[in-house]
């Protein structure tokens, strides 16, 4: 991954509390697994930004070097990595994820 | 590019021994499935460090020959 990426991917989790790597966009997503976490971060109301890693190449593929993670879509909270779609949409579930967010500070629909 | 069920869950058990794997071809096309995959092995890992066992299992085939593989472990 050249640095010019790496900075890039290090940028937008520092900067957005939530950041979701995805296929498309929050209004557009395109891919089931991405609109799927979109989804579930806008029904709990969370103030997260999107990130579209189809806009380039390096970036799709610097994403998954970068969490050493091999799919999209890829959530990061407070720079952390917490999972993809199949963990995110077992946290949205059982209820782990509102506890995340809740530890993280991170406002949500209670 | 397909990928047939019984070379994944073969993949899984060469990597993970005592491994249960259920497969399932969700949409009977060779390229959407899921696995649930139960393992002693997962035990005192986080959600993130046991989806990575089973990915590390498909030796960097998911995301290609393999488009989607939905996961879930169990202890």
């Amino acid at each position: 991954m050249d640095q010019q990426t790496k900075d890039l991917i290090n940028k937008e989790i520092m900067n957005n509390d939530v950041c979701l790597f995805m296929k498309g966009t929050p209004d557009a997503p395109q891919c089931g697994f991405s609109m799927a976490v979109s989804n579930m971060l806008k029904i709990l109301e969370v103030n997260y930004k999107g990130v579209n890693v189809l806009e380039s190449q390096a970036l799709r593929e610097g994403i998954k070097e970068f969490s050493d993670w091999p799919t999209i879509p890829q959530v990061y909270i407070k720079g952390e990595f917490v999972g993809g779609c199949d963990i995110f949409k077992e946290m949205y579930e059982n209820g782990e994820l509102k506890k995340i967010l809740e530890t993280k500070e991170v406002s949500f629909k209670k | 590019m397909a990928m047939d069920l019984k070379e994944i869950e073969r993949l899984i058990k060469e990597a993970i021994p005592d491994a249960i794997v259920e497969i399932q071809d969700l949409a009977g096309d060779g390229n959407h499935y899921s696995a649930t995959v139960t393992s002693t092995q997962f035990s005192g890992k986080n959600k993130i460090e046991q989806h990575k066992m089973v990915y590390n299992s498909l030796q960097g085939k998911m995301g290609n020959e393999l488009h989607a593989l939905a996961i879930k472990t169990k202890e």
